[in-house]
């Protein structure tokens, strides 16, 4: 059995995770805590891929990373990079699928605990940033974990917005998704299976963790009884 | 010298409010509504006034013309109605954050009798705990001046009155302007240098 989609899929979420984290939590707080005009716009645009179909993603990529589209035309004649039918294709398909499920888990997490515990950190004298490491930022630690799971799992099951961008490129573009739908479509049934097996595995092994790890930590964390 | 006078538009009142404190205990005492924790929040600076002048020691922390002046460089200690506790930091923790003193933390911890909680979490220990924590943490970084919010109001009344005649003491030996918010009669009565009563977002002196 070949594992090149296994490898692939983990690259492909890994990369699109860390990506989703950094800039959900970023988004996340400044929309939770600053007021500025266009923020309901704003976060409408942020939330839109969650309620779109992903081949309607996967169509606004194409025309925005395709070879003649604005960011595509200008990345092959400055940098000679191509996104479509790429790996790095396939991860920014992740990124915009997954990122509404990070922002609003980190949004939540952010306006979950008293705004004053803040407030006292820096009327103490404390820089923001030392408020947010040392605050902010493990007070909404539980809800950021699970927002990481989630955008994880939902970066590795992509498929409609990866296969418009990434297409299906054996050992290129392969993710598990895309092998188990050509798998069935060309009749080989097994190898489909190992792969539905295989992501039901990752994907019940990470919310059981989640969820044990919550059930230990997350009282220790916000309780302020 | 702590100046405060301020002018802020509220949702149902207009808050206009004029006072000053050299090293008293002002207490703003009125019902709930009445604007009085908005009054403390100008003077911390977690929101602005729309109008008017707060000033710190010849320190202008809020003047209509200029940007006010940053939370963390006002050196006002703020003891919040709920304590505001960090629920992930021990005691102990909670108390060196924003510690300028070891020397007076050690002093003062003993003083409160609070020594035994450092290894606790604020959800480990009792309301009467929670406050004497929380002033303990406010008054380590040698706040210029010091806003309690409703601080006893949680309390069974034998630690409220253990709690206030701490503050007295306290307040005699560190001569600092402090402005407490109660609608307690007794207790302000019982603390205040200056009582003044809010009302409707406005100001009266009734003494």
């Amino acid at each position: 059995m070949d594992l090149t989609p296994l490898f692939l899929s983990l690259k492909i979420a890994s990369m699109a995770t860390v990506i989703v984290f950094v800039t959900g939590v970023f988004f996340a707080r400044i929309i939770t805590r600053r007021r500025f005009p266009g923020k309901r716009i704003l976060e409408s645009l942020l939330m839109l891929p969650l309620v779109l179909p992903p081949t309607v993603v996967g169509f606004g990529l194409l025309y925005i990373f395709g070879n003649n589209g604005p960011i595509g035309k200008w990345l092959l004649q400055w940098f000679d990079v191509q996104i479509v039918f790429t790996w790095t294709g396939a991860v920014i398909a992740a990124i915009v699928v997954a990122f509404p499920l990070m922002y609003q888990s980190a949004a939540a997490s952010f306006q979950k605990y008293d705004r004053n515990i803040e407030h006292a950190a820096l009327t103490m004298g404390a820089s923001k940033w030392r408020v947010f490491w040392s605050i902010s930022f493990p007070l909404a630690w539980p809800g950021l974990l699970a927002g990481l799971v989630l955008t994880f799992a939902r970066a590795l099951g992509e498929f409609g917005a990866t296969l418009m961008i990434a297409g299906y490129i054996p050992n290129q573009t392969e993710t598990i998704p895309l092998s188990i739908y050509f798998a069935v479509e060309s009749g080989n049934r097994d190898v489909a299976l190992f792969w539905v097996i295989s992501i039901l595995m990752i994907g019940f092994g990470a919310i059981l963790w989640l969820n044990w790890w919550s059930e230990r930590n997350i009282l220790r964390l916000t309780s302020n009884q | 010298m702590l100046l405060v006078n301020i002018q802020k538009k509220l949702q149902s009142l207009l808050l206009d409010v004029h006072f000053k404190a050299d090293g008293e205990i002002v207490v703003l005492f009125g019902p709930s509504g009445a604007g009085k924790t908005t009054i403390l929040n100008c003077i911390a600076g977690l929101i602005h006034p729309d109008s008017g002048q707060i000033k710190l020691n010849k320190r202008n922390l809020y003047n209509g013309k200029q940007k006010p002046m940053p939370i963390a460089k006002r050196h006002i200690g703020y003891l919040f109605q709920d304590y505001a506790l960090f629920p992930h930091m021990t005691v102990e923790k909670n108390i060196r954050y924003g510690m300028k003193d070891e020397q007076l933390l050690h002093h003062l911890a003993e003083l409160m009798g609070i020594k035994h909680l450092f290894g606790s979490y604020p959800h480990q220990i009792s309301g009467g705990e929670k406050q004497r924590v929380a002033l303990v943490r406010t008054l380590v970084t040698k706040p210029k001046a010091l806003l309690l919010d409703e601080p006893f109001s949680s309390l069974d009344i034998h630690t409220k009155l253990a709690c206030q005649d701490e503050l007295i003491r306290l307040h005699e030996s560190w001569n600092i302007p402090i402005v407490l918010v109660t609608h307690d009669i007794e207790e302000a009565e019982k603390l205040g240098d200056l009582i003044l009563r809010i009302d409707n977002g406005q100001l009266f002196c009734p003494q």
